[in-house]
């Protein structure tokens, strides 16, 4: 069965049947490995993915559910939020075992993306469905402020 | 099969062949194929080496130098989150005084002695990685490695400008002769260095010379790559053809297969085939999901006659009777501990009781297997390189070097894919060689199986007796009932007592007047593993948590007490007064609130950390607001990876204070994924400070050591908020106050 997906702005044909969730959709049959299995369940995040701008667990998203939207993976994140999160993460030494580090970003760059200056319990309401085994955390808060201040408009400009 | 033309096969090839022959050869691959590097093929001065193609560089076993100023390290141990592919480059970087922004890294293959790792054994036969001695057990060898291939880049250099060798100096990887004025980037003189003979005996850097070793913030050589989506774990390994595999095993460990039934599995659309194995029954499909919806259809009879039926209440009761009877062996006899005990001016007796713990490191195991009749190929994030290369070639009826081992960067470990079974290698080859080695195969476990499948850090019972004098002497008499680990390993102790059950005991911590500690090792048919500081996971929290009730009935402060104990022990004492100190332990702490303060220290893996623990408790819940720790770990080879291994060492102690747990019913784990085996979350995440104490001395582990101490801290911060007494985990506080009562 051939299902239609977009797919970081590129429209994708994928011989899956309508049950498959996003994740193995784009991991086995578009090669888009960045996003991670962790628990199948939606419990640890590391499979999040944009659609339409909002973060979405795809390891229980079935592919049916997604057609016609716009899906963005960690491979195709180029917003402003997006990139800022991303330097943010390489500037800190944010990563260790790295696994669950593109679920983190697309979480918080989804965060940015609605809230400019995110406090301490805006990260945790919007970060505390992804888990880091490594407890990267300390580094993941404090990279998610240094990008939040990255973005804004500086006092001269 | 509708798989994208995907990357070529070299992009996972992360990992150097294993013969020097092939190993120039991929170095040339590499170069060639380096994105945005550019080609040095045509720099001058570099001159053909007879019988060989031009410009190939220095290649040595730890370090190649490329005529694109490349400079790459061959890294012997496995990167799983710990920093060594950037701890290790760090050191050959400095002694060869490189630029960091030069510098790259590969996984070393399987190939002993070359790459052994001598922590393990000093002749270096065997390879792998834990114990926090990646960085140790490397520092000698590295820092040679880089200064030999200086001082040949120098001899090369002197040649070339007919200069005296020490009239040359190298800084920021260019070498230059002041004198004449010239200079030549390690690039434009690798060739030539190739051509040196190898010195026998350089010199080496005085700590104080250090330009990279210890840079307060050192950019990791992986975050750009983890940040984009962009490293290759074995779960991203995709080979032409591959199939992927998961596996049925049985609910209760020591069950075998007696029949199955696959009808139904086969005829789901996607599975290909069908196979048993040792482990089960694998179902291996076109993709993941149709691999797993075979899998679901899937029908096994189970031969549990020899499957271990008991549950975790059983466990400790025999655990109990155990420690209750006579048979054990003594591990540490010290002084006269009974006398003591029987004089001592205050004395308490308590048990105390640690689950078995999942490591649930974010990737579930997963493996890559090609087999062909004469050479089987693995990739995987191995942390045992060596025994799953002799596992993987026993499965496969080969030789083991006919096995190439593929390592790639593991997604978490904390031990869990360093086992002498190497089981999960030993499963995706049996598929590959159950499926006639057709096609390659990937296997994935599911969070369930990681869960449910584990080897799992021992349930432990400590029955502990400790008595303080008037004069304030401690006598320390502990029984430890845990399964052994070390049993099963090649470099173990199969007769006697296993080191890691009773490591970190309270008589190697502190000056004890008399101290026993005794261990039963119970025969239970779980499998166990060492788990993130091992033996001290469980061992340092009776001990803290005793101290601090010694001090108390001492009228003692914990941190006065302890200072008191540890006379002969100057790196605990420092680091934990370098603990308080920055926690503001001498200012009193704000009662109330249900607002404690709690403090522990510990020696692990060569490294001591003193951490101060402060917690709210609020009901029966547990909030640990801020966490100051001091660590040891001698020369602070990458401090921000040192602090990043410290935060990340008491997060994973936290999970494992506060919910961690796995119990069995009827011999079959209970917990099934992270919604009943929890793990901390940011918001559960403490505030951290790092404090480094300076030292001169080699360096020691970091990766495991940060985790000991956290959860006693916690505990004694607990009591001093609430007098709870906590000897049980996961902390519990509904029974905590239940047995109050009593």
């Amino acid at each position: 069965m051939s299902v239609e997906l977009t797919v970081n702005g590129r429209v994708e044909h994928l011989e899956v049947t309508p049950d498959t969730p996003l994740l193995w959709a784009l991991r086995d049959h578009l090669a888009l490995t960045g996003t991670k299995f962790g628990c199948g369940m939606s419990l640890c995040g590391a499979c999040t993915v944009h659609v339409d701008g909002q973060p979405v667990r795809s390891c229980i998203t079935p592919v049916a559910a997604v057609v016609g939207k716009q899906i963005t993976t960690i491979e195709g994140l180029a917003t402003p939020a997006g990139r800022a999160v991303q330097q943010a993460w390489v500037d800190l030494n944010v990563p260790q075992c790295g696994y669950c580090q593109s679920g983190q970003i697309m979480s918080a760059a989804a965060l940015l993306a609605s809230n400019p200056r995110p406090t301490d319990s805006d990260i945790d309401g919007a970060m505390a469905g992804n888990i880091c085994r490594c407890a990267t955390y300390v580094r993941i808060r404090q990279a998610i402020h240094q990008a939040a201040a990255s973005l804004a408009p500086s006092d001269a400009g | 099969m509708d798989f994208r033309d995907i990357e070529p096969l070299t992009a996972f090839r992360r990992t150097a062949p294993a013969s020097d022959m092939s190993r120039r050869q991929f170095v040339k691959l590499t170069t060639l194929a380096g994105a945005g590097l550019t080609l040095g093929l045509a720099l001058p001065g570099c001159s053909p080496r007879s019988g060989g193609t031009a410009n190939e560089g220095l290649v040595m076993p730890f370090v190649q130098i490329d005529p694109d100023d490349t400079v790459t390290v061959i890294c012997k141990q496995l990167e799983a989150g710990q920093g060594v592919w950037t701890g290790l480059t760090a050191i050959v970087a400095d002694e060869l005084d490189a630029a960091w922004n030069q510098m790259r890294v590969i996984d070393a293959p399987a190939k002993v002695p070359t790459y052994g790792n001598l922590a393990f054994n000093p002749k270096g036969l065997i390879q792998g990685t834990g114990g926090s001695t990646s960085v140790a057990n490397s520092w000698m060898q590295l820092r040679q490695a880089g200064a030999t291939a200086r001082a040949m880049l120098v001899a090369a250099a002197a040649k070339r400008w007919s200069a005296a060798p020490g009239s040359i100096t190298v800084s920021n990887g260019v070498v230059s002769h002041q004198a004449s004025g010239r200079s030549a980037s390690f690039g434009a003189l690798a060739a030539d260095a190739a051509q040196v003979p190898v010195p026998e005996h350089v010199e080496l850097k005085h700590p104080s010379q250090f330009t990279i070793i210890g840079r307060k913030h050192l950019p990791r050589l992986d975050a750009r790559a983890k940040s984009e989506g962009r490293e290759r774990y074995a779960i991203d390994v995709m080979l032409p053809g591959m199939m992927t595999a998961v596996v049925l095993r049985p609910r209760r460990f020591g069950a075998k297969v007696a029949s199955f039934d696959a009808t139904q599995a086969k005829a789901h659309p996607g599975v290909v085939d069908v196979v048993e194995i040792p482990s089960g029954v694998a179902v291996v499909g076109r993709d993941t999901w149709s691999a797993w919806k075979g899998r679901d259809l899937l029908k096994v009879n189970w031969d549990e006659s020899g499957a271990e039926k008991r549950g975790t209440a059983q466990l400790l009761e025999y655990f109990r009777r155990l420690a209750d009877g006579n048979d054990a062996l003594t591990a540490v006899e010290h002084g006269d501990v009974d006398a003591a005990l029987e004089r001592a001016h205050r004395r308490i007796e308590a048990d105390f009781e640690f689950p078995y713990l999942a490591h649930a490191p974010m990737e579930t195991l997963t493996a890559v297997c090609r087999l062909s009749a004469d050479h089987c190929e693995i990739w995987a994030g191995c942390q045992f390189q060596t025994i799953d290369q002799a596992n993987a070639a026993k499965v496969t009826g080969l030789k083991p070097d006919q096995v190439d081992i593929n390592t790639l960067a593991a997604g978490g470990t904390f031990g869990r894919r360093a086992n002498f079974e190497s089981d999960y290698i030993v499963e995706v080859a049996a598929i590959a060689k159950a499926t006639g080695g057709r096609y390659p195969v990937r296997l994935i476990w599911t969070r369930e199986d990681d869960i449910q499948h584990g080897r799992y850090r021992p349930l432990n019972l400590h029955r502990i007796a400790a008595g303080i004098s008037p004069e304030g002497k401690v006598a320390f008499r502990q029984r430890v009932v845990g399964q052994s680990i070390m049993a099963g390993a090649p470099w173990g102790s199969p007769h006697g007592v296993d080191p890691s059950a009773v490591e970190g005991n309270a008589a190697e911590e502190y000056d004890l007047q008399a101290a026993r500690v005794t261990w039963t090792d119970p025969k239970v048919g779980i499998p166990v593993l060492w788990w993130r500081s091992v033996g001290h996971s469980h061992m340092a929290f009776s001990k803290e948590v005793i101290i601090d009730e010694l001090a108390e009935a001492a009228g003692k402060d914990p941190v006065a007490f302890r200072l008191e104990l540890l006379g002969t022990h100057p790196r605990q004492a420092a680091a934990l007064k370098l603990a308080a100190e920055k926690a503001g332990w001498d200012r009193p702490f704000p009662q109330g609130h249900g607002r404690g303060r709690g403090v522990a220290v510990h020696q692990s893996f060569n490294s001591v950390v003193a951490q101060v623990a402060e917690v709210t408790v609020s009901g029966n819940d547990i909030t640990v607001d801020r966490v100051v720790c001091a660590v040891d770990c001698g020369i602070a080879v990458t401090p921000s990876v040192i602090e990043a291994q410290m935060q990340s060492g008491i997060g994973y102690g936290l999970s494992a204070a506060l919910w961690g747990a796995i119990t069995l019913t009827d011999g079959r784990v209970d917990q099934t994924n992270f919604d009943d085996y929890r793990v901390a979350r940011i918001n559960q995440m403490p505030k951290i400070e790092v404090y480094i104490v300076p030292s001169p001395n080699a360096p020691t582990g970091v990766g495991e050591p940060g985790t000991p101490p956290i959860a006693p801290a916690v505990a004694n911060a607990v009591r001093a908020a609430t007098g709870l007494r906590l000897r049980r985990l996961p902390f519990d506080l509904a029974s905590a106050r239940r047995e109050r009562k009593t």
